[in-house]
């Protein structure tokens, strides 16, 4: 790698490129040539660094110093006073207060202020995910030739097992368990596939893994691959992730030119192969089984189970499906060992999460914390605090059939084991947080929309059941429900987690059954008086049509 | 892309898809998408081109276009119907909703003069729907055809509409 003096990074996320990232980049490249420095100065992008309030951003490295947000006019300016005289310019600093904690601006240690702590999100927005030997200089593709040169499959399911490390797409399935599984099948011909469908609502985590550190991805399919004996892996991505696909597919290219995909790897006899897959639009298939009949070439409707994918998964080959999140994990427990990561977290959930963060707050954007924060730590110290005149009345955790908890449960430590016990479920991190002006009826009904639209048709309860139970709250939210209704919908719910086929109708009750439990007198607000307590429905006099 | 579709051209862009991601059952999808990206949406020619370009009585294969018909019209980002030039897309889930969706959604409708699903007479614009696009933070959010527009608020429409031919 030539040695450059400094580096620029500018945010390239969509928001960031709306407001002018590219033509920053532009005149960076212009300044930087008019003052000579161009062979001195790199100028990269990184995709989203977490932060939306401030865009688009510019950071210089080594000094760390972070601009935002920043004007095109600006940059000239910048470039003469920081980079040509080396003084950085104050009047442009983004202001502390709206950067996220990766400036490690909180300790780090288990029992203090909780920090957050990157594992999973260690690379992504510093370095430039175009190009494989950044990756290879911040530890890259080390734990990758540890395992084959030191490790046999075995030992490396076993160092995952011992980590503890659970899956993070939402069902939380111990990662090692797993493999061991897929291992443990009959068949010579297996597969890995990553599952990079990230649909929840809510939920752009596995997006921002991707877009800033594809490599991670490419690797830790290699070593899961090599513990479970596959040659060859799918990385099943959602068809709205352009940017993330085109960075993995350039990635999947540098590695192949390196050696760390293809013919004997490291000069092993291990050979790997990665190929990607473009989704087409359809929230069911996050779902492991839909998402293999989608990859397939066919309708994403989810398979009856069992068998279940270990056994019989891709082409009824045994399969380990795994979530971006889970296996961004991996490269770090190879280097660092199982205690390292049970350190971090909690002991019955190792490790860190990453969270998405929105809705009525002053900071949203994502974060990656030990396992065991709680809600109120999360909107005070990360979120920044509900914005003014808000107070918080709920949060949404885990996406659109994700627990609805209300203010009273924010001291909860958000681990599985915690969540569990409180009957709330942890999903896939997103973390939607609302104020006192949000009706809960109206959101009911916009996440019951969801489902019945995301609905694949194959089963009876889950089709049928969130259209009833759509109509039943839209019918709430006009003024029209009645009392008995609520018991409909109790027996709705029921049905449907007991008899759909897959997650979809299974959970999509979660809301349901939450609204009526902590807030069953607002709901009966809207039947008895007619009258919507936060003034969000509009009642309707007449009945209608749905 | 609105412009009358001619058959033979239908068969080209068919055959070049075909050409691009092979005639494995999983390459139904990518073909799919391909078409749909170049003409905006699946025409029934496309269905039937695909059918007989695909047939291959040496494999025993062989693919009906319900089948073909059915995978389209599964997944949202592909289109049996002709839409218009601009495809706008409002996330309608509920991050965007409770940061302020709902106002966006109703000034799109009274800006454009159209319901969810409907295309302009002039074919200009077409508004839909669409589930989360995982642009949370920055919500409400809107598609324009590959255009993200995130921090929507009711006042920027019309000025986001206006960069459009």
């Amino acid at each position: 790698m030539i040695k450059k003096r400094a580096m620029i990074l500018v945010s390239n996320d969509p928001e960031s490129i709306r407001l002018g990232a590219n033509e920053i980049v532009q005149h960076l490249n212009e300044s930087l040539t008019a003052y000579g420095l161009q062979d001195e100065v790199d100028v990269s992008t990184v995709s989203d660094i977490g932060n939306s309030n401030i865009l688009p951003l510019v950071a210089v490295y080594p000094e760390a110093v972070i601009y935002g947000p920043v004007k095109t006019s600006d940059v000239r300016y910048l470039v003469e006073e920081h980079l040509y005289k080396g003084r950085i310019v104050n009047d442009l600093l983004a202001p502390p207060k709206m950067l996220t904690g990766q400036i490690g601006w909180l300790r780090g240690h288990k029992g203090y202020n909780p920090a957050e702590q990157r594992i999973v999100l260690e690379r992504a927005g510093r370095i430039d995910p175009d190009n494989i030997e950044d990756y290879i200089s911040a530890n890259g593709y080390e734990a990758l030739g540890k395992v084959l040169g030191e490790m046999t499959p075995e030992s490396v399911i076993d160092l995952v097992e011992k980590s503890g490390l659970q899956g993070r797409g939402g069902a939380g399935f111990p990662a090692g368990r797993k493999w061991k599984l897929v291992r443990a099948a009959q068949g010579n011909k297996k597969y890995i596939v990553c599952n990079a469908d990230e649909s929840e609502p809510g939920t752009f985590k596995d997006r921002i893994v991707l877009e800033g550190d594809p490599h991670v991805i490419i690797e830790s399919m290699a070593i899961a691959a090599y513990a479970i004996g596959a040659d060859e892996g799918y990385i099943y991505i959602r068809g709205e992730y352009g940017l993330a696909y085109r960075r993995l597919e350039k990635a999947i290219l540098q590695a192949r030119e390196f050696g760390f995909l293809g013919e004997k790897i490291f000069g092993t006899e291990f050979n790997f192969n990665i190929h990607i897959h473009a989704g087409a639009g359809a929230y069911v298939c996050g779902e492991e089984t839909a998402l293999l009949e989608s990859l397939e070439g066919r309708r994403g409707e989810p398979r009856s189970r069992p068998p279940y994918p270990v056994t019989k998964g891709l082409w009824n080959k045994p399969t380990s499906v795994n979530n971006v999140e889970t296996l961004a994990n991996i490269p770090a427990i190879v280097r660092n060992g199982a205690e390292w990561y049970r350190s971090i977290g909690t002991p019955s959930s190792p490790g860190t999460k990453v969270y998405t963060i929105m809705g009525n707050v002053n900071f949203s954007g994502v974060i990656e914390v030990p396992m065991g924060v709680t809600l109120r730590e999360v909107i005070n110290i990360y979120a920044k605090g509900m914005k003014p005149g808000s107070t918080l009345k709920l949060a949404q955790t885990g996406g659109s059939s994700g627990s609805i908890i209300p203010a009273v449960l924010q001291d909860t430590p958000m681990d599985f084991e915690s969540f569990r016990k409180a009957g709330v479920s942890l999903g896939s991190g997103a973390l939607l947080i609302c104020d006192q002006y949000t009706c809960i009826v109206d959101l009911v009904k916009v996440l019951l929309q969801f489902f019945r639209f995301e609905s694949c048709g194959k089963c009876t309860p889950c089709r049928i059941g969130t259209q009833r139970a759509y109509e039943i709250v839209t019918r709430i939210s006009k003024g029209q429900g009645k009392l008995e209704e609520l018991d409909t919908l109790l027996v709705l719910a029921s049905e449907m987690e007991r008899a759909s086929n897959c997650g979809l109708g299974q959970t999509a009750t979660v809301p349901i059954r939450d609204m009526l439990k902590h807030f069953r007198t607002e709901v009966e607000a809207h039947i008895r008086s007619g009258s919507c307590p936060t003034g969000v429905c509009e009642m309707v006099q007449e009945v209608e049509k749905i | 892309m609105i412009a009358p579709l001619i058959e033979s051209e239908v068969a080209a862009i068919v055959r070049e898809a075909i050409k691009e991601h092979g005639i494995q059952r999983d390459a139904l999808i990518p073909i799919l998408s391909e078409i749909n990206h170049k003409l905006g949406y699946i025409p029934g020619e496309a269905f039937r081109e695909m059918r007989k370009q695909l047939h291959d009585p040496a494999r025993q294969a062989y693919i009906a276009e319900s089948q073909l018909y059915g995978l389209a019209s599964f997944y949202d980002m592909l289109s049996t119907k002709s839409r218009g030039r601009h495809v706008i897309k409002f996330c309608e889930n509920a991050p965007c909703h409770v940061v302020g969706g709902k106002a966006i959604w109703d000034g799109l409708r009274e800006t454009l003069g159209l319901e969810n699903g409907e295309t302009t007479p002039d074919d200009k614009w077409t508004l839909v729907t669409t589930s989360c696009l995982g642009l949370c933070s920055v919500g409400p959010v809107v598609l324009i055809d590959e255009d993200m527009y995130g921090n929507v608020t009711p006042e920027q429409i019309s000025k986001i509409l206006d960069h459009y031919e």
